[in-house]
């Protein structure tokens, strides 16, 4: 459904001789099929936006090729546009509006007749669960019904392709639930998705498949367990903060990490956030070996824990930093 | 054809929440009445060797600079609402519809015009008790040319937002660009009364064609040159400063 090759946009920052180029996707290829929830996992500033506002048609890619539901992005435009739906981080309502009338506004840009779109506003408004609120004023809405009616303003047309640019951030976690529902049920309708997520939690539930992207490359590409089975074994994490030591030898952090690093039981050590996390074939023998270690070296680790590795490991992995960072 | 309807579509929008918005649309008359209210009365003593012998004389050389003041700065400022929409992402909503680039941009301007031409009728009769008389032919033509050079000044702001970006410098720059502009048409007190040097520049400034234009036809001189030299002149730059904006909107913007 959606087909690109060494995607890349760069831009001019800067005028006369201060100008300087910045390279903010540096080249991407990812196909999405029928009916598939995409999502692009990275840090802010990676390229996601970037990369999917080239698709919607709003940004001239800087090189490379893209075929949107068999249609070629660079040559018609205006042909995608017919195809797609798009859903900006930024809302794009009228506050003073109200979601009907916005709504029936998006269908006739769609070149639908009044009577069509005023019955496409009402289909959008049931099926969202607009009703209680249709006819207020849109400034009245919380952040979750303004982010519903701002999908259904996207799919108000049909579109067989809908991007969404971070669909839930900065919801909170019932209306993120919600609009993961909302997704899956366009899904379920025969719609395909693309989207972006900082969530680790949302790429890994939402989507069918993920590409982790990091400074405008795609380094990881697969289905969010075949992503995590890549980093197979445990993640134990070993809280190093409250150690008395470290704060009395102001580093005790790389000094366990290249202790631990070295040892035949763990297989890669990353200091994050004040812990250190490593990753091991199976924690319930490799605890007892990683406390003895510790000891021997005079530190007391904090809390302990153990997981199952996540997103954010094959982002680390991927990359040498943490997405929660 | 479909420019038109996509124009039609997003004038209707625009001016739709306008009306929802009536207490704006009030207060934006507010300065313009005042002006009429409280300074027209000072023209009839200065002009009163100019052929202003009574208030139904200054309010016939007052009020079509009234007009030039309100539709110069009422359309100096349609740039806010441009960066607004674009900040709040309607603008990148609507560029991914089929919709008419062009239309995004032209129905905009025209809400303007519009709003300017309901305002200058309200002016207008607030201006007859206090003796103003123009014929009907006279006085729609004076719209007409009002809404023009609202289109004018509409897009020259829409310019302006689209090179710089940001409110800030936009209201600078419309402020620096527009108090020279309004002051060299002579929209308060007429250029006859100017010293040689400024009615020389002023013949550098279109808008101080449409003025004269504008009073000749309050004067019920609708012949005169300079009725249709300001005509002609506020065509041709709004149409020229138009698709300069609709070459910058259109242009990709981030």
């Amino acid at each position: 459904m959606i087909e690109a090759t060494g995607l890349r946009k760069s831009f001019r920052v800067g005028r006369g001789r201060g100008a300087s180029t910045v390279e903010a996707v540096r080249g991407v290829d990812f196909a999405v099929r029928r009916g598939e929830i995409v999502g692009f996992l990275g840090p802010n500033g990676a390229g996601k936006s970037t990369t999917l506002k080239m698709l919607a048609t709003l940004l001239r890619p800087s090189g490379g090729v893209a075929t949107i539901a068999g249609v070629d992005l660079l040559r018609s435009p205006a042909e995608v546009r017919r195809r797609i739906g798009f859903v900006a981080q930024a809302s794009g309502t009228y506050d003073d509006s109200t979601a009907r009338r916005d709504l029936v506004l998006q269908a006739r840009m769609h070149g639908r007749a009044k009577s069509v779109a005023q019955e496409l506003a009402a289909a959008a408004i049931r099926a969202f669960q607009l009703d209680d609120f249709a006819d207020r004023k849109i400034r009245t809405y919380s952040g979750g019904q303004r982010r519903r009616l701002d999908v259904a303003l996207g799919v108000i047309h049909s579109p067989q392709v809908m991007f969404l640019d971070e669909p839930t951030a900065g919801l909170d976690p019932p209306s993120r639930a919600r609009m993961w529902r909302e997704v899956r049920r366009l899904r379920d309708e025969g719609m395909t998705i693309f989207l972006t997520t900082h969530y680790l939690d949302e790429a890994d539930s939402l989507c069918d498949r993920v590409s982790i992207i990091d400074a405008g490359r795609i380094v990881a590409e697969g289905t969010p367990s075949d992503l995590k089975r890549e980093i197979s074994g445990d993640v134990v994490t070993v809280d190093l903060a409250a150690s008395e030591l470290l704060d009395a030898a102001g580093g005790d952090l790389p000094a366990a990490t290249k202790l631990l690093a070295e040892a035949p039981y763990v297989r890669a050590a990353e200091p994050v956030d004040g812990a250190l996390r490593l990753y091991v074939d199976g924690a319930a023998t490799a605890i007892p070996q990683i406390m003895r270690a510790l000891y021997d070296r005079g530190i007391e680790p904090g809390a302990i824990e153990t997981r199952r590795p996540s997103l954010d490991d094959v982002f680390l992995a991927k990359t040498g930093r943490s997405l929660e960072e | 054809m479909k420019l038109v309807r996509d124009t039609w579509l997003i004038f209707q929008q625009e001016a739709g929440l306008m009306v929802r918005n009536p207490v704006m649309v009030a207060f934006s008359l507010a300065q313009p009445i005042t002006y009429l209210i409280l300074f027209a009365p000072f023209l009839k003593v200065v002009m009163v060797d100019r052929g202003a012998a009574t208030y139904a004389d200054a309010y016939r050389i007052y009020v079509p600079g009234l007009f030039v003041a309100m539709g110069l700065f009422g359309g100096l400022f349609a740039g806010y609402g441009l960066l607004s929409a674009l900040r709040a992402g309607i603008i990148d909503r609507c560029r991914v519809t089929p919709v008419s680039r062009t239309a995004l941009l032209l129905g905009r301007a025209l809400m303007h015009v519009c709003l300017n031409v309901v305002q200058a009728v309200v002016v207008t009769l607030v201006a007859l008790p206090f003796g103003l008389r123009v014929h009907l032919a006279n006085l729609l033509v004076s719209y007409a040319l009002l809404g023009v050079m609202v289109l004018l000044s509409t897009s020259i702001s829409y310019d302006i937002a689209l090179l710089v970006r940001n409110e800030n410098s936009l209201g600078v720059l419309v402020n620096t660009v527009g108090q020279p502009i309004s002051l060299l048409a002579g929209v308060l007190i007429p250029l006859v009364l100017a010293p040689m040097w400024i009615q020389r520049v002023a013949l550098w400034n279109p808008f101080a064609w449409a003025t004269d234009g504008m009073r000749a036809l309050f004067a019920g001189q609708v012949f005169q040159t300079v009725v249709w030299q300001g005509a002609l002149i506020m065509i041709g730059l709004a149409a020229a400063s138009l698709l300069w904006s609709s070459h910058l909107f259109n242009r990709e913007v981030s």
